[in-house]
């Protein structure tokens, strides 16, 4: 019985020490944290921070009783475990929400590209592809190319460290869209999955 | 996987370890603190607007992208996708530039309404907010 006790301390000292090392460092600190949100795990609207208690609007102030929620929005929308917690491609894509494409141009449609790229060379991680199809619902072509991304293949040369970073695919991911949590949203390609191997980067469809 | 579980050894790990594990792996999201308070893509904008005695401006992109596709922003009104690189005056926006192609009360509120961007705690730092953030000299 005695024994029971102690593994029951030990896995709480365990636990708050796990705890202590998920905070993040102090603003500025150059350690990479990554935020865990105990509300991810919530199904509710009760997710989502109002804007009173989101330690960013001034609750004070006159704007902040004015100013949507997020849960009043979000809600609705496809669900995820991360980020905003919603599915944003998948919103667009079932018709949940059509953002407008343009502001200057009434009749403007979105130019989507149905070409996937996969790159192959990912080390121990499957291999990531690249869906132009779920991008270009948001974006157009000059957003990335040609001075982020060339479009000849393999032109563009970056790794993991430029994306934690901020750069190339961390410009938005990690920011805006998808946080970088999400692993294997990306690399999705496992290699035993394909029929030959590939060895560098290829595109289909 | 099941022969090597058969194992005198692995049964004693088994069942030395797996409560303890168990228990946990089962406190561990209930202990997680609440780190991220601001919503996910939320921008704080202070280059200017504290120093001219007004509270930060919070840009949300959730509410955003809800209405426009990130196009919109980030080509027509263009916005570059990086904090801090776009300088963005109170005066462009009153004259139509940047932020004001949409608040101009025909899209949405106009720049007379000054609180609902304004609205941020006095003394943040411009950035990104919220969720997951990236370290390094790219940091925004």
């Amino acid at each position: 019985m005695k024994h029971r006790i102690y593994k029951l301390l030990l896995a709480m000292l365990m636990g708050s020490f796990l705890v202590a090392c998920s905070e993040p460092g102090p603003t500025g600190s150059t350690v990479p944290t990554v935020a865990t949100r105990s509300d991810a795990l919530l199904a509710g609207p009760e997710r989502w921070k109002t804007i009173i208690a989101d330690k960013l609007h001034d609750p004070t102030g006159p704007g902040a009783q004015q100013l949507q929620n997020p849960a009043e929005a979000l809600f609705y929308l496809p669900s995820a475990f991360s980020g905003n917690y919603v599915r944003w491609v998948e919103a667009i894509e079932e018709g949940y929400i059509n953002p407008r494409p343009s502001i200057l141009d009434n009749n403007y449609e979105m130019q989507v590209l149905d070409l996937d790229v996969i790159r192959t060379r990912t080390a121990d991680m499957p291999m990531v592809l690249f869906p132009h199809r779920k991008h270009t619902e948001w974006l157009e072509c000059s957003n990335c190319h040609e001075w982020l991304f060339k479009s000849r293949r393999g032109a563009t040369r970056f790794g993991m460290f430029d994306v934690l970073n901020g750069e190339y695919c961390g410009r938005c991911h990690g920011a805006v869209a998808f946080p970088l949590v999400e692993c294997f949203y990306c690399h999705s390609v496992r290699r035993s999955d394909l029929k030959k191997p590939v060895t560098e980067l290829e595109m289909h469809k | 996987m099941t022969s090597e579980c058969r194992h005198p050894f692995y049964r004693y790990l088994l069942r030395r370890y797996l409560w303890g594990s168990l228990l946990l792996l089962s406190m561990f999201p209930l202990l997680t603190p609440l780190t991220a308070t601001a919503e996910y893509g939320d921008v704080v904008l202070n280059k200017r607007a504290e120093k001219a005695g007004m509270r930060p401006v919070i840009f949300p992109h959730w509410f955003h992208r809800i209405r426009f596709r990130c196009r919109v922003c980030h080509t027509e009104v263009g916005f570059e996708m990086r904090a801090g690189s776009n300088n963005i005056l109170m005066s462009d926006i009153i004259d139509g530039r940047f932020c004001g192609m949409c608040h101009n009360n025909k899209i949405a509120w106009g720049p007379q309404n000054c609180q609902l961007c304004h609205s941020g705690l006095p003394g943040l730092e411009s950035g990104v907010r919220g969720g997951a953030t990236t370290g390094g000299p790219g940091k925004w």
